[in-house]
């Protein structure tokens, strides 16, 4: 049984359906993130987890019991919020405290655990301040540790990230990581971020306009998007329009116009299929000259345009007529200057299964 | 320097003009209790000439009769308990009220604020004398009761003319400047701290102690200084409404000072009630400020 199963939940604002029919499973000790654009009801779903908001349909079972019989109050779950939500006017201990209490926990176990908690989440010497004295990263500890501190069957956080700048971000991801490997506890992990997504979650649900468009393990869901949102929306992705000419069993050649045909695996499809080659710009190899390897797809072009972002370069090469594709190429030798400027002749090349095709 | 005589040129002129409306007036004032009445009312000069020169005319003859009949300190204590009840129950009233206009939706909380003030478009005095027609004998509201109370036998009580008129018209005289301070805080509350509350298994009552209500207590000592202060000096009201038995000690200074025509007695009145006001709100003010220390 998993730990939390979630059965066609509809949830409409008016006219507007922030989830429409969602279905999912949760394992316990599970890292799960909901991945989407604003406003694609991710949010809205960990709202009605959490119990702040109720659907109008659908079924929502943790531990088997329904959740609909379960006051927000009573469920064995808890939110880390993205404004953190502290209470301003306790301390940190006192916040920490605050589940603790209204569960009607013994004084002396409530300061142990207070005590513990505090050392946990290394802010052992801040348990006398107030939420307002504290650094975002250090409120962040905070409100993790005050969710965790009775240990619910399942943590919600709510883009608790998002708050923080860069650096304090990645230090922060690892620490979840670790945290959810010490407690065990199931974490749902909501996030517009689909780097933070790929790298702190067991498995992803890709959301959009309140469905589920794709939910996999993070490599799957980059390496093998179902469609064109999944493609667009994770990572960066070469998205071309192209026709199936030719279906054989594992290969088949795409028409693609402008650039002439192109050898891509077979997902399936027959031929005469409109659809889209899914092309991620680190899997075509650029050069000046290059020799093109067995079961590569090899074109000549010009360097249209490129973007310096320090560890890598993004070129982007325009090949046969108009058509425009991304390609990265590793800033690796210490120094190196750059070798290929604005309309270069340049070679690209990838390999046929490097992309995949997308029918509709 | 020129920094400097900016700053004195915003500030300049609200200060000045405390400086002649309040902080003369009120060394007038205190000066004044010190002196002797005139023969007809005013005040006797402060030096007098005599063959040995000019000497100081001044005198403790006001506070002396302010102490010398306990009836003048029965008057303060009285106008102080209709402070504090009035004050408790136009927060009783308010709190809930604000409570509610906070929390409804954005587009009826201007109305709902418009509708709290509303009765500031009406003339004090009128609405005074329309609590005279509400509370009178012949009213409608007084038949009512009268009629209830009959039921169990318990006779006519005339309603016009007692404390209990006076305090309910301070309540309702006083209850927007409790609404409004109280319905600023309470509407900058973060809701999200309320989730955050119950999330972690607070039920409605607890979200209420342990979040609002701490959250609250700036809105709420603005609230009790706004009607607490102007209600110890009010006369108008119980003027009115309060016949002899609820006169307040802002009656007494009026009669002091126009019937009486003793200026002097009248004026230690208001400044033992201005020394009165100071103490009580000086010393409310330190215990909630180290109550509330730490609060954002």
């Amino acid at each position: 049984m998993s730990l939390l199963e979630i059965r066609n939940i509809v949830r409409r604002f008016g006219d507007f359906t922030a989830v429409d029919g969602v279905s999912m499973n949760i394992e316990a000790g599970e890292f799960f993130t909901l991945l989407g654009p604003s406003g694609c009801g991710k949010t809205t779903l960990l709202r009605m987890i959490a119990g702040f908001d109720s659907p109008q349909s659908g079924e929502m079972f943790l531990d088997g019991k329904d959740l609909a019989s379960i006051a927000p109050e009573k469920r064995p779950i808890h939110t880390v919020f993205q404004s953190y939500a502290l209470f301003p006017h306790m301390t940190v201990a006192e916040n920490i405290a605050f589940p603790l209490r209204m569960r009607k926990v013994g004084k002396d176990e409530i300061n142990e655990k207070v005590r513990q908690s505090l050392e946990d989440v290394r802010l052992a010497d801040r348990g006398g301040r107030y939420p307002g004295e504290l650094s975002g990263g250090q409120r962040q500890r905070v409100a993790l540790a005050r969710a965790l501190v009775n240990r619910p069957r399942l943590l919600l956080l709510d883009e608790p990230l998002a708050a923080l700048d860069m650096k304090l971000r990645e230090q922060m991801q690892l620490e979840l990581i670790n945290l959810q490997k010490e407690v065990g506890i199931t974490f749902i992990y909501v996030t517009h971020d689909q780097t933070e997504a790929l790298a702190l979650s067991h498995r992803i649900a890709v959301m959009n306009g309140g469905k589920v468009e794709q939910l996999d393990e993070p490599s799957k869901i980059y390496d093998s998007p179902k469609n064109r949102f999944v493609a667009d929306f994770i990572g960066t992705c070469n998205l071309i329009d192209a026709e199936v000419s030719v279906a054989g069993e594992e290969k088949m050649v795409l028409q693609i116009r402008g650039l002439g045909e192109v050898a891509a695996k077979n997902p399936g499809a027959s031929c005469g299929v409109k659809g889209i080659l899914a092309l991620r710009p680190e899997k075509v190899r650029i050069g000046a000259q290059l020799v093109p390897g067995l079961d590569e797809n090899h074109f000549k072009g010009r360097v249209h345009d490129f973007l310096y972002m320090g560890d890598v370069t993004v070129y982007i090469v325009e090949v046969g007529e108009g058509v425009h594709i991304e390609a990265l190429l590793p800033n690796s030798a210490a120094g190196r200057p750059r070798i290929l400027a604005v309309g270069d002749p340049v070679e690209i090349s990838w390999r046929y299964d490097a992309g995949t095709f997308l029918d509709g | 320097m020129a920094k400097n005589f900016g700053k004195w040129l915003i500030s300049g002129p609200p200060v000045l003009y405390l400086v002649v409306f309040f902080v003369i007036p009120t060394c007038i004032m205190v000066l004044a209790s010190f002196r002797y009445a005139g023969e007809y009312g005013g005040l006797a000069p402060i030096f007098l000439h005599d063959a040995s020169g000019a000497h100081l005319n001044l005198t403790l003859e006001s506070y002396r009769e302010f102490f010398s009949d306990f009836i003048y300190s029965w008057l303060f204590i009285k106008t102080l308990i209709y402070a504090l009840v009035t004050t408790f129950f136009c927060l009783l009233t308010a709190y809930p009220l604000a409570l509610l206009i906070a929390r409804s939706a954005s587009k009826y909380r201007d109305l709902l604020v418009l509708l709290v003030i509303l009765p500031f478009w009406s003339n004090f005095l009128i609405r005074i004398y329309a609590w005279m027609i509400l509370l009178g004998p012949q009213s409608a509201f007084s038949a009512a009761l009268n009629g209830f109370l009959g039921i169990f036998g318990v006779g006519p009580v005339r309603l016009l003319f007692t404390p209990f008129a006076v305090v309910l018209c301070l309540i309702y005289v006083q209850l927007p400047f409790m609404v409004l301070p109280l319905y600023a805080n309470l509407e900058k509350h973060d809701p999200a701290l309320l989730d955050a509350a119950q999330d972690l298994g607070a039920n409605g009552w607890q979200r209420f102690w342990r979040v609002t209500f701490p959250l609250s207590l700036p809105g709420i000592y603005a609230g009790i200084a706004l009607v607490f202060i102007p209600v110890l000096g009010i006369f108008a009201v119980p003027d009115i409404l309060g016949g002899t038995r609820g006169i307040m000690i802002g009656n007494l200074i009026k009669q002091e000072f126009l019937e009486a025509r003793d200026w002097p007695f009248g004026s230690a009145l208001s400044i033992m009630l201005t020394i009165g006001a100071m103490i009580i709100v000086g010393g409310a003010a330190l215990v909630a400020r180290r109550r509330g220390r730490g609060d954002v």
